[in-house]
């Protein structure tokens, strides 16, 4: 049997295409995919793998501090586990043509975001396990469904993740529940606390449904699975019994079960302000931005001497080979 | 800017017995720090007892898409596989 080497017509990759992902098929890396459907996909991708590299601030932050060498252990963990998560994305982001550098480089000059919520400070060591809960929790909620997202090294990618996260949240909530167990001073920490982390945590999943105009395309290129209102409620409503059983209030006083709807009522965050810290008003983002650039700069010299060690094997080498 | 170390390939065999499998990629200066890189990446907790890395340049793939026709002559042979063969529920051990 023979082959044609020519391309097929637009219109037919396209509807191959559509057909793939009607069927909850994975498009591939060397699969033909409309530019918009790539666009999209890296740069969600690469604003996710931004958020899990600049999430490592605000709990870093506590390492030095830890009130124990086991808790200290399991935030280094915590912390390491999403250095992981965004080299996991990153390398997802590149199949799609985009380079390593270039997304570095896209963070670093503020031309891409990463999520509003890591510009929050961490003020208390109670919010190591706030974040593991509320934080890590909304990320849970909005993660998997993306491991049947369409394209197959961000659902792979996000597989590995969403495995990693359980222990996140866990330790979080355990770490809440032993300072809830403690003096009535710690308890106070936890909920003023969970306080401050609430409202934001329901900004993560974005502006209601009506103010979402990407949503739709993106529903149907099956790179978003729910709308960011029905993760929102679903998180509501699986963080409630959670708050009872950690004995802490959520700040809503307009939370409360709906029997009707069979789910939980809740207010409205302050929208404005997820724009502000968007454009880059929020507490902290002058000091996330600042931090890991220097990071990156104090790195260099490793990266520099790292190249130049194999470069001088590789001449080494060559020219071992040459003498033969 | 400069440019970016290579892509390397990771396999890994989760243990004794089993093939090693794709897991991801990852960038690095040559073989030696490719392997460390995927012990820290892929492998933090006991998920192998044996990393492969390899250069993904080096890889030769069977064509452009994962549409190949390649594949197309396995397609109509269902000949080749076991249950294309009635046999009496009654005969034991098939
Ligand atoms: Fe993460
Ligand atoms: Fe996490």
């Amino acid at each position: 049997m023979t082959t044609t080497p020519v391309e097929p017509p637009e219109a037919a990759l396209q509807a191959a295409f559509d057909a793939t992902v009607a069927h909850h098929d994975r498009i591939e890396p060397r699969d033909w995919m409309p530019e918009g459907y790539r666009k999209t996909l890296i740069r969600q991708i690469a604003q996710h793998a931004h958020s899990e590299i600049i999430g490592m601030q605000p709990e870093g932050n506590w390492i030095s501090r830890a009130p124990s060498l086991r808790r200290k252990a399991i935030l280094l963990a915590k912390v390491q586990d999403e250095a992981g998560h965004g080299l996991y994305l990153y390398s997802a982001a590149e199949t799609l043509g985009v380079s390593r550098d270039e997304l570095v480089e896209l963070l670093l000059s503020g031309r891409q975001k990463y999520s509003s919520i890591f510009n929050y400070p961490t003020l208390s060591y109670a919010d190591v396990g706030t974040i593991g809960w509320l934080v890590d929790g909304a990320a849970i909620c909005n993660q998997v469904p993306l491991c049947r997202t369409s394209y197959g090294p961000y659902g792979r990618a996000m597989i590995r993740i969403c495995k990693e996260e359980s222990f996140h949240q866990r330790q979080g909530f355990e770490l809440l529940m032993t300072m809830m167990r403690g003096t009535g001073e710690q308890r106070a920490m936890v909920q003023e606390s969970v306080d401050r982390f609430w409202w934001p945590s329901l900004m993560m999943f974005g502006p209601p449904d009506d103010k979402s105009p990407n949503s739709e395309q993106s529903m149907a290129w099956g790179i978003k699975r729910n709308s960011n209102d029905e993760l929102r409620q679903k998180f509501v409503d699986m963080t409630v019994p959670q708050a009872k059983a950690l004995g802490v209030t959520l700040p809503d006083p307009e939370l409360r079960w709906n029997e009707e709807r069979g789910h939980h009522d809740f207010g409205q965050p302050d929208w404005a302000e997820l724009t502000a810290v968007i454009r880059g008003n929020g507490p902290c983002n002058a000091q996330r931005m600042a931090h890991r650039r220097k990071a990156h700069e104090d790195g260099a010299w490793v990266r520099e001497a790292a190249s130049a060690f194999a470069a001088r094997n590789e001449a080494a080498r060559t020219a071992a080979k040459g003498l033969k | 800017m400069k440019r970016d170390w290579p892509l390397y390939e990771v396999f890994i065999r989760g243990k004794r017995g089993l093939n090693h499998v794709h897991v991801g990629s990852l960038h690095a200066p040559d073989d030696a720090f490719a392997v460390a890189h995927a012990r820290d990446v892929y492998t933090r907790r006991n998920e192998g007892v044996s990393i492969w890395v390899v250069r993904a340049d080096a890889i030769t793939a069977s064509s452009p898409d994962e549409k190949d026709p390649l594949f197309a002559p396995s397609g109509d042979k269902v000949y080749r596989h076991p249950t294309f063969y009635e046999i009496p529920a009654d005969v034991p051990h098939m």
